[in-house]
């Protein structure tokens, strides 16, 4: 689904993905770990389009398509998601408007005819259930004013109603209370199939425990140091990242 | 990342198209003449002259001002020409014996004036340059015994009411713009509800300005009687011109006691160039009095204009009346907007609410300038500002001048005021959700403006939302 090939990224004068190689199957999931300003959350937004960064070398293939020559939103369309570290606010624009408004985009896209405001609504009841939202949650304004665990379910929230091919979780442990972190973790899991892939960029063994991974991989300076399987987390969680990057 | 912020800039002017009618425009220049000119073109009364005489000579005595934050190239009045009317257009002629170009260039604005085809619910006064077109579903008012009409009209059928109400609240010596205004306007709507009646309908008037170098100074009069309810909307349509035109308006608006007038605009002036050429400067005094137990409430939607000076008002003489002001000011490009309100509480227990949200883009300055006053005997009245601007983009400004002045010890006032910014982030966060960045703009910025549009009336808020999407499209990448 995702393959990534010798990518290196700059922000400004400064490198920071130096070489980053992965492949991504549907019905994996993986979780990119690693020490603050490693470039994990940078790799994040560059899958996502975000315009801070630029390419430098490498490639980007997704579902046999060049994923850097599409726009951000072309790219969402194509059932990439990324869940923010840092979601944004928008005053005065309700949830229930603006999932709509992405979800009819999206459904436009590929040729799918538009919800209106009514069946919409009937919609949404099921994806609140899943992370547990009441319906209240639909008619505020989108992230002003949540607090932090409510806005990344709020995430949570968006990827079940857009039901993305390839999700990509930005630390969304972060912040998170060990009730909240349940149902999130388990709202990621119910929409996990064979046909999508999800990868969670954590810093904390933590969330590994409720979304449990096929594949764990170091990142350090810009580059993957270590892969392995579930294991290697809870080896991180034990031992920290210094070994690792030693031995690299 | 900064320079794809003001990549995306400018849809066409949709409304610069010129109307090609035969005109009556009179020469250049402004003396005693040019009043008795227009007057005589008119036909009015010999007290409506002395009135715009004595007005003129006010005038000549006073200088324009210049306290605002806006920057513009002297104005020459001598250059300017005061009166233009299509010739076709008779006084006091009715709608269907109007000359079929003007009908179309109304169609062009989607505006229909044909007594079969307008808009279900709105009566329509279309302004032409200097004159009335025509007005709509006057029959249909009249069995309520409102009348709505242009004021050329209504000088020579209701003298008794212009006599009483004209002036009464924006005197001809109340600034430099009313005083100019007073000597040389030549048409505007007027409106009078009686006693104890609801409006059935929306009125409303299209202002539109055709000819070339020349001003438009229109005047509008509302009065509810007492007990009375009128909504009435405005809208405003210039050609593209590569000279600025001005426009001075003057808006008189009465409630008497228990009666209510609500009046929203959206002004869509040709704003200028993308280099700041052309465009209307707009100066204008629009104010309102409100009786005991009344209400006047004021919603604009400024998009238009190179130069927008206007600070829609409202003086709360009687006990308990209650004075609104919902605004959303939009530059884009070189335009300049100092706009905002005044409310002068006067009487007991009065309240006023003022939102305005000033939207900056391109090289856009736009300022609120706002004067809350609460007189010695206001006592017990409140006041609610919240002032907030956002800007896209690195290269606008906006400014904010509240002056406060309360003269008692049991009035509460309260300020709120905020500056944001359309990001990158605001705009990458939409696109990740499959919205593009000119659905992701007009999007945050309706929004934004939600608190206003909300108090536009349902034709209007569409229209209006649309406006702003259109104004900004561009404005950020």
């Amino acid at each position: 689904m995702l393959k990534i090939e010798n990518l290196h990224a700059t922000a400004g004068d400064k490198e920071i993905l130096k070489g980053i190689s992965l492949t991504v199957n549907s019905g994996e999931v993986h979780a990119i770990m690693g020490p603050n300003g490693s470039g994990k959350s940078t790799l994040a937004q560059i899958i996502a389009g975000h315009p801070g960064y630029v390419v430098t070398s490498g490639s980007v293939t997704y579902e046999g398509k060049d994923l850097l020559a599409m726009a951000a939103e072309e790219r969402a369309q194509a059932g990439v998601f990324l869940a923010f570290q840092y979601p944004i606010e928008i005053p005065g624009v309700t949830n229930a408007y603006f999932f709509r408004s992405a979800y009819n985009e999206v459904r436009k896209a590929n040729g799918m005819e538009e919800l209106d405001p009514i069946e919409f609504l009937d919609f949404m009841d099921k994806k609140l259930k899943l992370v547990e939202m009441d319906e209240a949650m639909l008619h505020r304004s989108v992230n002003a004013g949540f607090s932090g665990g409510e806005k990344k379910r709020n995430e949570i929230l968006q990827m079940a109603v857009l039901e993305p091919k390839l999700a990509i979780l930005d630390e969304t442990d972060s912040g998170l209370d060990i009730d909240a972190l349940r149902v999130v973790a388990g709202g990621v899991n119910a929409l996990r199939t064979r046909e999508n892939a999800t990868i969670v960029v954590t810093h904390y063994q933590r969330l590994l425990n409720y979304i449990v991974p096929d594949f764990v991989h170091v990142l350090a300076h810009g580059r993957i140091v270590k892969s392995g399987g579930k294991e290697l987390a809870v080896e991180l969680e034990a031992r920290g990242y210094d070994w690792v990057m030693e031995a690299a | 990342m900064s320079s794809s912020i003001e990549s995306l800039v400018n849809k066409e002017y949709q409304y610069g198209f010129v109307t090609d009618v035969e005109s009556d425009t009179i020469a250049p220049g402004l003396t005693e003449d040019t009043v008795r000119l227009i007057s005589s073109k008119k036909d009015e009364p010999e007290w409506l002259l002395e009135w715009r005489l004595k007005a003129f000579r006010r005038w000549q005595a006073m200088t324009e001002p210049h306290w605002s934050n806006l920057k513009y190239e002297p104005i020459d009045y001598q250059a300017q020409r005061y009166y233009s009317a299509p010739k076709s257009i008779t006084p006091l002629q009715s709608l269907d014996q109007v000359d079929p170009e003007l009908l179309r260039a109304y169609d062009k604005l989607g505006i229909s004036l044909s007594e079969q085809k307008h808009l279900a619910g709105v009566a329509v006064d279309a302004i032409f340059d200097s004159v009335s077109v025509g007005t709509t579903m006057k029959a249909e008012l009249s069995k309520y015994g409102v009348v709505f009409c242009s004021f050329t009209e209504a000088v020579h059928n209701h003298p008794e009411l212009i006599k009483k109400y004209l002036g009464s609240v924006v005197p001809y010596s109340d600034n430099f713009f009313a005083a100019l205004n007073s000597a040389v306007f030549s048409d505007g709507s007027f409106c009078y509800v009686p006693k104890g009646v609801r409006c059935p309908i929306e009125l409303s008037t299209y202002f539109r300005i055709n000819a070339a170098n020349t001003g438009q100074f229109e005047r509008t009069l509302i009065v509810a009687d007492e007990g009375a309810y009128v909504s009435y909307l405005e809208g405003c349509t210039a050609p593209k011109r590569d000279t600025h035109q001005l426009h001075a308006a003057v808006v008189e608006l009465v409630a008497l006691d228990n009666a209510t007038v609500k009046y929203s605009t959206v002004q869509n002036w040709y704003a200028g160039d993308k280099d700041g050429v052309g465009g209307i400067y707009n100066f204008v005094t629009k104010r309102g009095k409100a009786h005991t137990n009344s209400k006047i409430s004021w919603t604009q939607v400024e998009t238009g204009s190179a130069i927008t000076w206007k600070y829609p008002s409202v003086i709360l003489q009687g006990d308990n009346s209650t004075g609104e002001f919902y605004s959303v000011a939009v530059v884009n490009n070189m335009q300049q907007a100092d706009t905002g309100t005044k409310m002068i509480h006067i009487g007991k227990n009065t309240k006023s609410t003022i939102i305005s949200k000033g939207i900056s883009a391109g090289k856009g300055q736009n300022s609120y300038r706002g004067r809350v006053k609460m007189l010695p005997k206001a006592s017990g009245s409140r006041n609610y500002t919240q002032c907030d601007s956002m800007l896209i983009g690195n290269q606008c400004g906006a400014h904010t001048f509240p002056y406060i002045e309360v003269a008692n010890n049991s009035s509460t006032t309260e300020h709120e005021a905020s500056t944001s910014k359309i990001g990158e982030d605001q705009i990458f966060y939409c696109k990740q959700r499959g919205l593009s960045a000119e659905h992701a703009i007009s999007l945050i910025v309706s929004g934004f403006c939600r608190e206003v549009f909300k108090e536009l009336p349902m034709e209007f808020a569409l229209e209006a939302q649309q406006l702003l999407g259109i104004t900004l499209e561009g404005s950020v990448g």
